[in-house]
């Protein structure tokens, strides 16, 4: 495994700024997963990574070694697209064996064997291990393609969504088994999805990116505890934080224009008289939508709370966040 | 708008057996969800009351009158596909007026009654306006728009989100609850998304395998389910299973599992065997004193909680506790469960056990 580092990469597609000036160093054996709504250039970094994309300007370099000229095949990469790609005349089997029948890596028959075997019982797929690739069901050749990656020893893993088309309890048992080969094995991986679960979850560090940018790289807890802007803020927390004209309370710094309020961060009982709006009850938990001099936030109460709409409820901000004109974080 | 019955609706396509005698009411101004996983029926059965498909045997009443072998367009309802699915050529006046052009409605109640329907929907200052550059959020308005200007009895919609990123669903649906509560029209909406369906619902209807489970309002489903398939479905994380074997008496309040006593609801019921003990994620706490013990696997940073996954002497448990409470990988943990909160289901049959806390449920659902 190696460190990965991105140094001013730019790209663009005719007229679009895919990458702008994107710096960002993923240390060894980080799990690092880059966050965004579509087209804000998540899909293009993994491509600069894996050489599929060359920058137009900028170096990315893996384990000390630019990548300049290099094909995606002489980077040691191993990726894992969104849609997946097996060899469809081949059994689960033989396309999880032929990543290490690479005359290069030489590896004995018997330690494929049991790398085939360890990576087909994290991924639930021992009992089809014979079957024709093409004769398993979406999510099951999702799987294999994830295990054809983890059976190889390679510098990093790439990866783009590959859980977005699995149900969501396969979901939640793979994104605890990934994270457990990661943190097990030391692997480095650069994971790109918009799931905020995943990222929070699994990531060592999140990227937030932005039109191209990178806004803010650290800890998931860094991010949802200290954004660094509204964008940063609203890509972590369900419900999502709400975003105020800061003088709707008492308090503002002089130049705070904004104000964000996570559920945590919204005392009920005291304060100001905002009014239900909506009450959904989530089973776990109970989404109250509210309203405030003619503004609407969400926030949450107790599952089996008696308020219904129309009652008022008190509220007042508890350490909340405060945004300039621009969208940054204030204090 | 209007109440819509379904009675012993059945329906086979050819040999398969899609709907198995499935009976529910919905009842007037709803906003209803159809809920299961692919496969469950819940397409079907939409499609029944709709019309697109007949049931094989079985009563479908819309405001009281029996519908079940009508086609389609004799029962007066509207049917949302795709939401976006507009008229690109048509400026969005055109797209909401056109099904009473084609009903052939006088051109002055038409353009009256597009202007109400677009005064509904917040959308008068956009009529002129081609569809093609309009976002998302008016796209769906003036889809619904067109479907509400027949004033039709009731909505049928078919996982009309589905193809949507997280956000801008979240968003729509949202938006279109709002809708639903500004116009009050009895809408039936199918979706295999729990949380969409817990979201939006008035009430939910449970399918699998073509099979009604469970009907009712969403917060009394969430914590009294009917079946294991139910608590499973229902819930992120889903319900925790503690399988044992043991006993549980009418009257009972506790049951004895892994040589540890539980306090339970008083059961009405009593049972022996392959038992299981459920309990919700947010219903497990962490308690040094507890001689039940399990082994922390993993922990799930979420923010304002964290979920951490235990291996117990009865399987592998979720509990979510707050993401201040510090917990080590490979920890040994005492747990206690909230003992007002925990369902005990059948083995065999994989059905709740009625209690003291869920036979309100339960008895009449």
């Amino acid at each position: 495994m190696a460190e990965v580092i991105l140094k001013n990469v730019s790209k663009r597609f005719g007229g679009t700024q895919a990458l702008d000036d994107v710096s960002m160093n993923i240390p060894d054996g980080s799990f690092v997963v880059l966050l965004g709504p579509t087209g804000a250039g998540k899909t293009t970094t993994l491509r600069m990574v894996s050489g599929l994309d060359v920058p137009d300007s900028g170096d990315v370099s893996i384990g000390g070694h630019s990548m300049k000229g290099l094909t995606p095949a002489q980077r040691n990469v191993a990726m894992v697209f969104q849609q997946y790609s097996l060899y469809p005349h081949l059994t689960v089997r033989e396309n999880l064996a032929f990543p290490l029948k690479s005359p290069l890596l030489k590896t004995s028959p018997s330690e494929i064997e049991r790398k085939i075997k360890e990576v087909s019982e994290v991924l639930q797929i021992s009992h089809k291990l014979d079957n024709k690739a093409t004769a398993l069901s979406g999510g099951e050749m999702q799987r294999v393609s994830i295990g054809r990656a983890l059976v190889r020893n390679p510098a990093i893993y790439l990866m783009d969504e590959p859980l977005s088309s699995l149900d969501a309890k396969l979901r939640a048992d793979l994104r605890i088994e990934l994270k457990r080969i990661q943190a097990n094995s030391g692997a480095t991986l650069l994971y790109v999805t918009h799931d905020q679960i995943e990222a929070m979850t699994m990531a060592t560090h999140v990227g937030v990116l932005d039109s191209g940018k990178v806004v803010q790289f650290g800890s998931p807890r860094d991010i949802y505890e200290n954004p660094v802007s509204i964008y940063a803020a609203s890509r972590l927390g369900q419900p999502r934080i709400n975003v105020l004209p800061a003088d709707l309370f008492q308090g503002a710094p002089a130049k705070a224009v904004s104000i964000g309020l996570r559920p945590e961060q919204i005392v009920q009982g005291k304060g100001d008289d905002s009014i239900v709006t909506r009450v959904e009850h989530l089973g776990d938990q109970t989404r109250l939508h509210l309203s405030i001099k003619n503004h609407d936030l969400i926030t949450v109460t107790d599952a089996h709370t008696e308020l219904r709409t129309g009652d008022i409820v008190k509220i007042q901000p508890h350490k909340p966040f405060y945004f300039g004109a621009d969208g940054a974080r204030l204090a | 708008m209007a109440q819509i019955m379904i009675k012993n609706v059945r329906k086979d396509f050819g040999s398969f057996n899609a709907v198995k005698s499935s009976t529910f009411t919905i009842e007037d101004g709803e906003f209803f969800m159809l809920l299961g996983p692919s496969g469950c029926g819940k397409t079907t059965t939409l499609r029944m009351m709709a019309g697109l498909e007949l049931p094989t045997s079985g009563e479908i009443y819309i405001d009281g009158e029996e519908v079940g072998q009508k086609p389609a367009s004799q029962r007066d309802i509207a049917f949302v596909f795709q939401m976006f699915a507009l008229y690109p050529h048509m400026n969005v006046g055109k797209n909401i007026s056109y099904p009473l052009l084609s009903q052939g409605m006088p051109k002055a109640a038409v353009k009256k009654k597009v202007s109400e329907v677009a005064e509904i929907l917040g959308i008068t200052d956009i009529l002129n306006k081609p569809v093609g550059g309009l976002s998302g959020g008016d796209r769906q308005r003036v889809a619904l728009g067109r479907a509400i200007v027949r004033d039709p009895k009731a909505f049928f919609m078919d996982e009309p989100l589905g193809a949507l990123d997280a956000e801008f669903r979240e968003h729509m649906s949202q938006e279109l609850r709002a809708l639903h509560d500004r116009m009050k029209a009895t809408t039936v909406y199918v979706t295999h998304d729990q949380l969409e369906a817990m979201q939006m619902g008035d009430k939910i209807v449970v399918m699998n395998h073509g099979v009604v489970e469970q009907f009712g309002v969403p917060q009394q489903i969430y914590d009294w389910p009917a079946t294991k398939f139910v608590a499973k479905f229902i819930g992120s994380p889903s319900m925790n299973f503690l399988d044992f074997n043991g006993m549980v008496g009418i009257g009972s309040s506790s049951v004895n599992m892994h040589g540890v006593e539980f306090k339970i609801p008083r059961s009405r019921e009593g049972a022996k065997g392959q038992l299981t003990l459920g309990v919700r994620p947010e219903h497990i706490h962490f308690s040094d004193t507890s001689k039940y013990r399990g082994r922390a696997i993993a922990s799930e940073y979420l923010g304002t909680t964290q979920i951490v996954t235990i291996a117990t002497p009865n399987g592998v448990i979720k509990a979510r506790i707050p993401s201040g409470q510090k917990v080590e990988v490979e920890e040994t943990i005492g747990l206690e469960f909230d003992a007002r909160t925990v369902t005990i289901f059948e083995g065999e049959r994989n059905r709740a056990l009625i209690s003291e806390a869920n036979e309100g449920v339960l008895k009449h659902g």
